[in-house]
């Protein structure tokens, strides 16, 4: 009863003018930015991050959520007309999008994709809500050996369960947590790092200009090596006959829809999953799962269903633990933490307590960002299927201008916006060569936690590592990142004691 | 592929090395009443980054690899062309100014390097320019470095302020 309360003084913040136009206008960016091949949700918070600064801290953090909803429901746009994912959240739409589309019914696809995304959207709020009030109440027995263990549960999740090389994962995020140090020492207050005695380190190296750097300029830099061909687009229209039609198929398809929305929740709660690997899995078990697996691929319905619940309610499900622990379920979400310490916010339980009006005003804003992303995304098909006509070469000019200056902009430092560049060539380069990104933004994000809370712990128990271990709370966390750290280890030994087996003819 | 990779790898030994020697400035060890020197946490980090970046390079010394090339010189050009123009455009913001450098980059991006009819390209950048100076200087009341070409904005300081 409580939470009905809470959510309908959130309901208050976020129904507001401002609010309410500041959703309507954020899905429909997302969905703008989700569409365009080679953007995704992480690049268009990225970039539309410092320019936030023009309203308040609630309604700037609304208008990120919003943005990454509406990019969950884009993707799939690109995915059915152009057969090329708008992001990777999106990948397994493709599989039985594009076929619809040949078929001469991506009109019917994307109608399917944006309800579906609508249902997984709403049934993964209601678990948020549901969840976030008891997660944040443990979250308050946290001192700083749960704090930092759990950290190091987070990126150890990356390094067992993340699905790259445990070697680069493990670079990425020494990578990331070193850039973390660079400024002036939490404790003693003393200069480190301050490479070439360049006075622009003395303030350290905002995640915000490694997301830019990375996602901004480094994807353009991709996209313009990737995509050398103007792919066709397919026609669509949607129709209030295709509409309904559409409702009935996700009626009849309640099976794959509930995989996703349920799956994609969870999923995306891991730290190392996030909506991409949800959308998979929950593509796979749908059609594992089907009287009809044969179909799947050449342009069944539950195949655009299934992933296409699973990444909208993964990306709501990555907001729980960065809101209730702080520590973020995903790049996006990471980027989302960066902008609320940046506004002055510090995610985690306390929030809960402190600004009841900003967390569940966010939360309430869930609900309305939903509602508006399926009603933007049907109203305006045609105009997505106009601006995918538009050329890369006209959007990446902008992007990269707008980066300079969103770099620019925070500090007024132009040592800001070489870094950008330098962090822009360096992550392509490195995703070139298969090396994570997401766990270097989000150890530059939580570096500064994990070292206070192990310096804290450290100080308090005279250096006595164990007390990791001793706690109840911190000694499970510890004893799950061990687990997770030696999953590559245990995985690599059995590979070599696999006999070798002689080619498949 | 190999070449590529462990190039790369030997880079981050490199700057994971690099990062070790600077986090020496600071004490890496135990202080007395002080808990881990300030250096402690970026110089074992490094370590690790260093020890990591080893195993990267030596496998992909040892193992056969993926046999398609890390750059296909066609496909690199563009890469380098607009890279090479984003550090002009940077370095000519310190003495031209943000407003003349960007527009610099998105008329030779636009026409020259996305061969854009010239309406297009007047179109974009005008409307990318005052939207840059409403937004940030009118609205965010943050100022764009304008180099050389201060003087020619008071007159809209004078009327916008």
């Amino acid at each position: 009863m409580d939470v009905l309360a809470l959510l309908a003084d959130g309901f208050a913040v976020s129904l507001s003018p401002l609010n309410l136009f500041i959703v309507v206008l954020g899905v429909t960016l997302g969905i703008f930015i989700g569409a365009m091949p080679g953007l995704g949700s992480v690049n268009g918070v990225a970039i539309v991050l410092p320019l936030t600064f023009i309203v308040p801290p609630a309604s700037a953090i609304i208008l990120l959520s919003a943005i990454y909803y509406g990019a969950m429901y884009g993707g799939a746009i690109s995915s059915i007309l152009l057969g090329i994912p708008g992001a990777s959240t999106a990948v397994a739409t493709t599989f039985d999008g594009r076929p619809m589309a040949q078929q001469g019914k991506a009109g019917l696809a994307l109608i399917l994709a944006a309800i579906a995304s609508f249902v997984g959207g709403t049934v993964s709020v209601v678990l948020f809500t549901l969840l976030a009030v008891p997660l944040a109440d443990v979250a308050l027995a946290f001192g700083p050996a749960e704090e930092f263990a759990l950290v190091a549960l987070a990126f150890t999740t990356f390094v067992g369960l993340g699905g790259d090389d445990a070697l680069k994962t493990i670079v990425m995020i020494c990578l990331g947590l070193v850039l973390s140090t660079v400024g002036l020492d939490l404790i003693s207050g003393q200069p480190r790092l301050i490479f070439f005695d360049m006075p622009g380190f003395y303030s350290g190296i905002s995640f915000l200009v490694l997301a830019i750097g990375i996602y901004g300029v480094g994807e353009v830099l991709w996209t313009l090596e990737t995509s050398h061909t103007s792919p066709k687009v397919a026609s669509a229209r949607a129709t209030m006959a295709e509409i309904f039609a559409g409702f009935r198929l996700l009626g009849k398809s309640w099976r794959a829809g509930s995989i996703g929305s349920l799956l994609g929740f969870f999923v995306g709660m891991l730290p190392a999953a996030g909506a991409t690997p949800a959308a998979l899995m929950a593509y796979g078990i749908a059609r594992s799962t089907s009287k009809t697996p044969s179909s799947f691929g050449k342009g069944n319905p539950e195949g655009v269903i299934a992933p296409e619940t699973a990444n909208n309610a993964a990306s709501t499900g990555s907001l729980l633990p960065m809101l209730t622990l702080g520590i973020p379920g995903s790049p996006t979400t990471a980027l989302l933490l960066g902008g609320m310490v940046m506004w002055g916010l510090m995610p985690g339980p306390m929030l809960f307590i402190d600004q009841p009006e900003f967390v569940w005003g966010l939360i309430s804003s869930l609900y309305t960002a939903n509602v508006a992303a399926v009603v933007v995304n049907l109203a305006l098909i045609p105009l997505f299927v106009w601006a995918l006509r538009m050329p890369f070469a006209v959007l990446c000019a902008v992007v990269l201008v707008l980066c300079i200056v969103g770099g620019y902009a925070p500090n007024a430092k132009l040592h800001d916006v070489w870094l950008i560049v330098g962090f822009g060539v360096a992550g392509y380069l490195l995703r070139k060569a298969d090396y994570p990104l997401a766990p270097l933004i989000l150890a530059l994000v939580l570096g500064p936690l994990m070292e206070r809370s192990f310096r804290q712990t450290m100080i308090a128990e005279h250096g006595n590592v164990l007390a990791f271990f001793e706690r109840p709370i911190s000694g499970s966390f510890m004893a799950l990142s061990i687990l997770f750290f030696l999953l590559p280890i245990v995985a690599m030994l059995r590979k070599g004691r696999k006999p070798h087996l002689a080619p498949a003819e | 592929m190999l070449k590529a990779e462990s190039l790369i790898a030997a880079a981050l030994m490199g700057l994971g090395l690099y990062f070790m020697w600077h986090a020496t400035v600071l004490p890496i060890g135990w202080v007395e009443g002080q808990g881990p020197g300030g250096g402690a946490f970026p110089f074992w980090l490094s370590a690790v980054m260093v020890f990591a970046a080893t195993g990267v390079s030596i496998k992909s010394l040892t193992h056969t690899g993926r046999k398609t090339p890390f750059f296909v010189p066609a496909m690199l050009r563009p890469v380098i062309f607009v890279t090479v123009a984003l550090i002009a455009t940077v370095g000519a913001m310190h003495v031209l100014g943000a407003y003349v450098a960007l527009t610099g980059f998105m008329v030779w991006y636009l026409r020259i390097f996305g061969h854009r009819t010239w309406r297009l390209t007047g179109i974009l950048t005008t409307s990318t320019m005052l939207f840059l100076f409403f937004f940030f200087e009118v609205t965010l009341k943050i100022l764009l470095p304008k180099g050389v070409t201060e003087p020619l904005f008071i007159p809209l300081y004078a009327i916008f302020f």
